[in-house]
């Protein structure tokens, strides 16, 4: 569900670590845009720069150069930086992760993991989110149980819900099936499209299946740090 | 909603084991400091309250070592020296002079006492002038003497269930031979007259040949005398000496301190290891933590939240912990007692172990106070731990 205006820009954003006396170049000018309410999903084979992108674009890193704006705010720009604290807020009131590995607290319930986020931050209207996450990603007959007696599945499920309770605008998923098997994996991105589609969440989505990655609205591939369209014929 | 406490307490119990031991090193230093603050506070009451039931602030004695004797007389010892009985109307000559209690001490071995026998102390005294001074001494059984010659013993509380005897029973003084009827049993009073045998000066004196003889007289001053002044005319007096309570009292607690830093020093060992705990339980905590941590910063939390977060963790620990040794201190105070008077060269009657609610309250501010001050490294190291190097798990780079 695309809707109008920018959400994300690059300019020349670049990455570079260094290794010993190695420069590696992880993420290589790239320049991109997505607008609000897309689905994106970036291929790329392991060590292209996918996971580095994602986590410049998610705020978690900070670039060598270049720069990154949310909406019309800039992130990274030519005149001025956000310091750490000032990430960390951008972070809580913009963005919802999931991961490969869910993260999820092995001693608290489904439901206590999806409402902890509302420990630290709580935007408005979020009292009933949990619930109704939990109903939307059919996890609320589990919602007592730790997560050591689900899933992986099911695991993946909670860490979506608990990234989503707070409400963000862009939804960050770096490898969300990494873990799971076909089955599963077909079931997260369904999870993931049907967010993108019922609520306008903006996603983002690196995956090294190209088969799951078909499911987003653009397809880009990143390789030796350089991001590029697939375009794909018309369906 | 789920708070941070809540998920400060779910943590902790993750490794059931770790936590309980160093909730178990917080609890055995809590205990040792609250007995020992609790020894300091009850060793002075209880020496003072012995002192206060003497009812009389000085003491004349024949010359010796002051303190030995003070002690003696104190724990009702023997191998005393002997003072003419007249001294006792020059003592009341003087202005500032209220009473005067004379008093012979003695010893018998009694071969029935222990293991291997042992010494068993009389005091002779006038029932009169004695109880006049000492107001606070009250019956449990019967009264004092009916003449001063008679062959009548009152005994303290706890000579008379050591010795099981009744009022109307007989008992025999070993080594004289001499049987006593049992006229008296005193209240218990918590100081060394639960464990004395009285029996009237005169009898005392005739049995043990000491027929106008006594060993010491309590001096009740007058109210507002000058006890200097005072004991500086006694000692005018030939070969006797004068014993002010207070000096022995000073004594007593300037010898008990030396000990007393010594536990202290005990204490402070205990609780600094008690806190190294704490900080490697919370650190090691931490780190095993690292990935969870970072992702908390990335679903929302601050810096603030996980210093919070795990300084709550390090609160819950020394909360229990420190509850745990007030209460094993409380139940426990009997055994401590038993513990430190058995190291102590001389202990007054009655509890050397007092713990009241301020002292309770003192304990747990100071562990929470040191618990809080363990968190502080481990809580901002979790702090410091950024959300990218905890998705990499990049522990401790």
């Amino acid at each position: 569900m695309k809707q109008n205006g920018i959400m994300i820009e690059t300019k020349d954003l670049t990455k570079v670590y260094t290794r010993g006396n190695e420069e590696i170049t992880s993420v290589n000018s790239v320049s991109f845009r997505i607008d609000k309410g897309d689905f994106v999903s970036i291929i790329g084979p392991s060590g292209s720069g996918k996971t580095t992108l994602i986590n410049l674009l998610g705020c978690l890193d900070n670039p060598t150069s270049g720069e990154l704006y949310l909406g019309s705010r800039a992130i990274f720009g030519k005149a001025r930086r956000l310091s750490e604290r000032e990430l960390t807020k951008v972070r809580r009131e913009t963005f919802g992760y999931i991961f490969q590995n869910f993260y999820l607290i092995p001693t608290l319930t489904v439901r206590e993991n999806v409402l902890l986020p509302l420990t630290f931050y709580r935007k408005p209207d979020t009292e009933h989110e949990a619930d109704k996450l939990l109903q939307i990603l059919g996890m609320d007959h589990r919602q007592d149980h730790l997560p050591g007696q689900i899933s992986g599945g099911e695991m993946q499920r909670v860490a979506i819900a608990r990234a989503m309770v707070n409400k963000p605008e862009i939804l960050l998923a770096d490898e969300p099936t990494g873990n799971l098997d076909t089955k599963r994996s077909a079931e997260i991105v369904e999870v993931l499209q049907g967010l993108n589609k019922s609520t306008g969440l903006t996603v983002i989505m690196v995956t090294h299946n190209p088969g799951l990655a078909r499911n987003a609205n653009r397809m880009f591939e990143m390789r030796d740090g350089r991001l590029s369209l697939i375009e794909r014929p018309q369906e | 909603m789920i708070t941070k406490f809540q998920v400060a307490y779910r943590n902790l119990l993750r490794k059931k084991m770790r936590t309980m031991l160093t909730i178990i090193g917080i609890a055995l230093s809590a205990w040792v400091l609250v007995s020992l603050l609790g020894f300091n506070r009850g060793y002075e009451i209880s020496l003072n309250k012995d002192i206060d039931n003497m009812g009389f602030q000085l003491m004349v004695m024949a010359k010796g070592c002051p303190y030995e004797a003070a002690t003696l007389m104190l724990k009702g010892g023997t191998g005393l020296r002997y003072i003419k009985r007249d001294v006792v109307d020059e003592v009341m000559r003087e202005p500032e002079v209220e009473q005067t209690t004379p008093f012979l001490m003695a010893a018998v071995f009694d071969p029935n006492k222990g293991e291997s026998g042992g010494i068993a102390g009389y005091f002779g005294v006038e029932p009169k002038s004695f109880s006049a001074m000492k107001r606070s001494l009250k019956f449990r059984q019967g009264k004092w003497f009916t003449d001063e010659n008679a062959y009548e013993t009152v005994m303290g509380y706890e000579a008379a269930e050591l010795e099981q005897r009744e009022v109307g029973d007989m008992i025999l003084m070993p080594e004289k031979n001499v049987q006593f009827k049992v006229v008296g049993i005193l209240d218990r009073t918590g100081t060394q007259d639960d464990g004395t045998i009285f029996i009237p000066l005169k009898t005392a004196q005739k049995i043990f040949n000491q027929p106008d003889e006594i060993t010491t007289i309590g001096i009740k001053l007058k109210s507002g005398a000058d006890s200097a002044r005072l004991e500086e005319k006694l000692y005018k007096l030939p070969d006797v000496q004068v014993v002010s309570l207070t000096q022995v009292k000073d004594t007593i607690m300037s010898l008990i301190s030396t000990a007393k830093v010594m536990v202290l020093s005990i204490a402070l060992i205990a609780i600094l290891i008690a806190m190294v705990g704490v900080i490697n339980t919370i650190l090691a905590s931490v780190w095993e933590r690292f990935q969870e941590i970072g992702i908390l910063k990335t679903i929302g939390a601050m810096p603030w939240d996980i210093f919070q977060l795990i300084w709550t963790e390090t609160l819950i620990l020394c909360t229990v912990g420190g509850i745990l040794g007030v209460i094993l201190a409380l139940v426990l105070a009997r055994v401590t007692d038993i513990l430190i008077r058995s190291v102590l060269p001389y202990a007054p009657g009655g509890g050397l172990v007092v713990i009241d609610w301020k002292l309770v309250l003192v304990t747990l501010a100071a562990i929470l106070g040191i618990g809080l001050l363990s968190g502080v490294y481990p809580a901002w190291k979790a702090g410091r731990i950024r959300p990218l190097e905890a998705i990499r798990g990049e522990v401790g780079r």
